[in-house]
């Protein structure tokens, strides 16, 4: 089959799990002897992966009739957004890039002029003119779908509904949409209303739709209500390290590490590991908790952990990419995660390929297909405590922990995943 | 003329509270007693009143020739005493009839043997005394908690005076052999040696109700009709199977009380058949063979070892830290430390602590507090951190 496959992050220029998510299945399913054309909103020109094809979307050439919208879209208005929304924040960079970018010659619009055609200028980037992005991605998506002979349309969250629609409406294929991450994770009862309103629109108006877990499933039948026989449920896997590790880290015994990776945003639950780390400090205080990855809470975690007098203890990193995330869960005894809402929680499959004991929130989709994890409500910070305190002074807990992780990580693998989505993919098309 | 030797088995696992490390030095109850007296509820409504209301019209009406044994664990005869004297004494009426056997166990569901043999020795003498009190019967056969058994155990069995021991009829310690003759443990003078068929006895406790089984729906003359034509092949067929099978397990719906009901008769239609006790089995029957048994076998899992329980690093290292207080414990002669030490030691809490096979069938699964076995063993450790800690002190407040 030739899929045509539109996401916003792919390796090594990803900010969270979708980016990692997208990497697995496009190499899963190019294994099983399909074939993509995958679409992201810019590159910066570094190494291509080899598996699928890689097509830029600002080096797609616009007519200017391709630039208005489709009828389908005549109903809805789309605002710029120029509020603090930060879906996937990722330390300011955005900002950066879009000063750089202001020294090329653009006009207001966004659009480069070149030998008289109209080129899409689209950094990829999460900020706060986000969704004008996503309109300019999808308006080169249409152009790419009728240039292009593929069978089915396969798009990654909401920044690519539009994309999947246009591509939709010029193809006449059929469109499947993966929900990695809704608004409702994302924000709590703060829901942005457009966003909301794509992932809506997106859900009703297309083929099929993947959910990474039941939870999700369970989120889009009651605040976006599609129809349960329309969704199907694709949990998320993780890659084998095929390399050898880069860090073989001599984890010392007397200085053990706790980890909370991830955005530091409402959805990731930051506040409540450092919470949980003062309450560990006051018992065993030679602990050493750390707190890598970026987001718009950070400043007000910096500052609580000041208020609660741990900063001796906890350390925050900025945000991590690539040797380095690897070299700090080497370090790390365990890992926590306390989401308020994780769809999946990629980042707990990761932290067990590394062997390192895993603390997740009932509240996320790995929970469901994980055994021998160990489960809290993200709110209860005295049972974080407790099982952090736990992990940290029984030996054999953690190393049971690890050894039948290590037997759960052989059934968890990318491949099953592409399976199913193939599975999604003839059903769409018959 | 072959026998069938039913034994039940009756324990309720009692529950531990969510105990975390912030409890340890501020609380030294343990128990969830609330959850335990509604979980004893339920096994009295939906098992123990009406199964034992069945075997006493059975025993009536057959006058003599329905025969049944008990193994009650002594904890849970307190919690009658304590809570439900009408179970209690819908047992004392049964005893009364002259047709039933109580056999002797641990008093605390434990698994002492493996760690201490003198707390093995104490608890059993423990549970016969209570046996002899409510019932007037001295236990003469033995069953080991969860049917764990070797050959040396047998020996001690024979030492302490048992006619008869329990086991289960695995196949990798009768071979060719059938589990349906009685053998003689070897390096035993007298003591008989009985072997759970647990083919048959896990069609009542497992299978009778699973649609997917290829006998589904079972009744009871098709079920007395495979042990009929097992005439000739063997002296007996023993049950042995938890009591609360009948009704909690396998609700009342499933129809598994009128297969209780309906058993007797259809297999007392064949003349050639008739219910036996294990020690009435063990003084009519000589032993076929003599079996050596080195390595522990029990009735749990496909394994038949000790794994379930015992298999772990978790579970290892959990019983090792309990049996270690052993010598504290004795020293502080009080009873309150005895009995918490000795409430710890049930085989329920390291079955929770299991962490293979947490997908199968078992028929403990009905009643497990934790989400998982990583809970189970935290809270486990927690707890024993508090004792520990609770008996060095020098005064005990209650």
């Amino acid at each position: 089959m030739r899929i045509l496959m539109f996401g916003w992050e792919f390796p090594p220029h990803v900010s969270g799990g979708l980016g990692t998510a997208c990497f697995g299945i496009t190499k899963a399913l190019v294994a099983l002897g399909h074939r993509i054309s995958f679409v992201v909103p810019g590159w910066p020109g570094e190494a291509l992966p080899s598996h699928v094809e890689l097509i830029s979307a600002p080096a797609i050439p616009l007519k200017t009739e391709n630039i208005d919208a489709p009828d389908i879209f005549s109903g809805l208005q789309i605002r710029l957004i120029n509020s603090a929304l930060r879906p996937y924040l990722n330390n300011g960079q955005y900002e950066r890039q879009r000063r750089q970018k202001s020294d090329l010659t653009s006009n207001e619009e966004g659009w480069m002029r070149t030998k008289g055609l109209r080129i899409l200028e689209a950094s990829g980037l999460y900020g706060p003119d986000l969704i004008a992005e996503v309109m300019r991605y999808a308006r080169a998506a249409g152009v790419i779908a009728a240039d292009q002979s593929f069978d089915v349309i396969h798009a990654h969250d909401w920044m690519t509904v539009f994309a999947g629609l246009y591509a939709k409406e010029a193809s006449g294929k059929p469109l499947v949409l993966h929900i990695h991450s809704l608004e409702f994770d994302r924000s709590g009862e703060n829901v942005n209303q457009d966003i909301y309103y794509l992932e809506r629109c997106g859900m009703v108006l297309c083929d099929h739709v993947i959910a990474v877990s039941n939870y999700t499933k369970n989120l889009i039948i009651k605040h976006y209500g599609i129809d349960p026989d329309k969704i199907s449920v694709v949990h998320n896997a993780v890659s084998r390290r095929e390399a050898p590790r880069v860090y073989h880290w001599e984890k010392n015994p007397d200085k053990k590490v706790v980890l909370f990776l991830g955005r530091i945003t409402f959805q990731k639950g930051p506040d409540y590991f450092v919470d949980a780390a003062a309450r560990v400090l006051k018992e065993f205080p030679e602990i050493t908790f750390v707190m890598a990855g970026a987001g718009d809470m950070m400043s007000r975690m910096i500052e609580r952990v000041a208020e609660l007098h741990i900063g001796k203890n906890f350390h925050f990193t900025g945000f991590l990419q690539g040797t380095e995330v690897e070299r700090i869960f080497s370090m790390s005894d365990m890992y926590v995660m306390p989401s308020v809402s994780e769809p999946f929680g990629i980042s707990s499959l990761e932290a067990m390929v590394y062997d390192v004991p895993v603390i997740i929130s009932r509240q996320s989709g790995a929970a469901e297909i994980l055994d021998h994890v160990l489960k809290v409500d993200f709110w209860d910070v005295d049972e974080i405590a407790n099982k952090i305190i736990a992990i940290l002074r029984h030996a054999s807990l953690a190393e049971e922990i690890v050894e039948r992780s290590r037997e759960q990580l052989r059934s968890v693998h990318w491949e099953k995943a592409a399976e199913k989505i193939v599975a999604v993919y003839r059903l769409v098309l018959h | 003329m072959p026998s069938i030797c039913l034994l039940f088995h009756v324990n309720k696992p009692r529950w531990l509270k969510h105990y975390t490390f912030f409890d340890i030095d501020h609380d030294h109850v343990y128990e969830d007693s609330e959850r335990n007296l509604k979980n004893l509820h339920i096994s009295a409504e939906k098992c123990y009143l009406p199964a034992n209301r069945i075997m006493l019209d059975l025993i009536k009406r057959y006058k003599g020739n329905f025969r049944v044994a008990f193994s009650i664990t002594g904890v849970l005869l307190d919690q009658f005493e304590k809570h439900r004297v009408d179970v209690l004494e819908s047992f004392k009426r049964l005893a009364d009839t002259g047709c039933v056997e109580f056999v002797g166990e641990t008093y605390y569901h434990s698994l002492a043997y493996l760690y201490s043999v003198r707390e093995f020795r104490e608890q059993v003498m423990l549970h016969g005394k209570k046996i002899k009190t409510l019932f007037g019967q001295t236990p003469r056969t033995l069953r080991h908690t969860e049917l764990i058994y070797n050959s040396a155990l047998a020996k001690y069995a024979e030492k302490m005076g048992y006619h008869v021991i329990v086991a289960e009829g695995a196949d990798k310690i009768l071979g060719w052999r059938s589990p349906n003759y009685v053998y003689r443990p070897s390096g035993c003078k007298t003591l008989k040696l009985l072997l759970r068929n647990y083919r048959l006895s896990d069609d009542i406790a497992f299978h009778f109700s699973d649609p997917k089984w290829s006998e589904h729906p079972f009744a009871a003359d098709k079920y007395a009709n495979w042990i009929q034509s097992m005439n000739d092949t063997g002296d007996v067929i023993n049950l042995f199977m938890n009591y609360e099978t009948f009704g909690e397990h396998q609700a009342d719906e499933t129809g598994i009380l009128d297969f209780l009901r309906r058993l007797p008769r259809e297999i007392l239609a064949h003349p050639d058949f008739r219910f036996q006790t294990p020690l009435e089995i063990a003084g009519n029957c000589t032993p076929a063979d003599e079996l050596d048994v080195d390595d522990y076998i029990s009735w749990a899992d496909a394994g038949r070892d000790l794994d379930s329980r015992l298999g772990n690093a978790l579970q290892k290292d959990a019983i090792t830290a309990l049996y270690s207080m052993e010598s504290k414990v004795r020293r502080r002669k009080e009873a309150i430390f005895l009995h918490t030490w000795r409430m710890l030691q049930a085989s329920d809490h390291f079955f929770y602590m299991r962490t293979r096979g947490l997908a199968d069938g078992d028929s403990d699964k009905h009643s497990n507090p934790y989400g998982s076995p990583y809970d189970a063993y935290i809270n486990y450790m927690n707890i024993i951190d508090d004792f520990s800690g609770y008996l060095g002190k020098k005064e005990v407040r209650n």
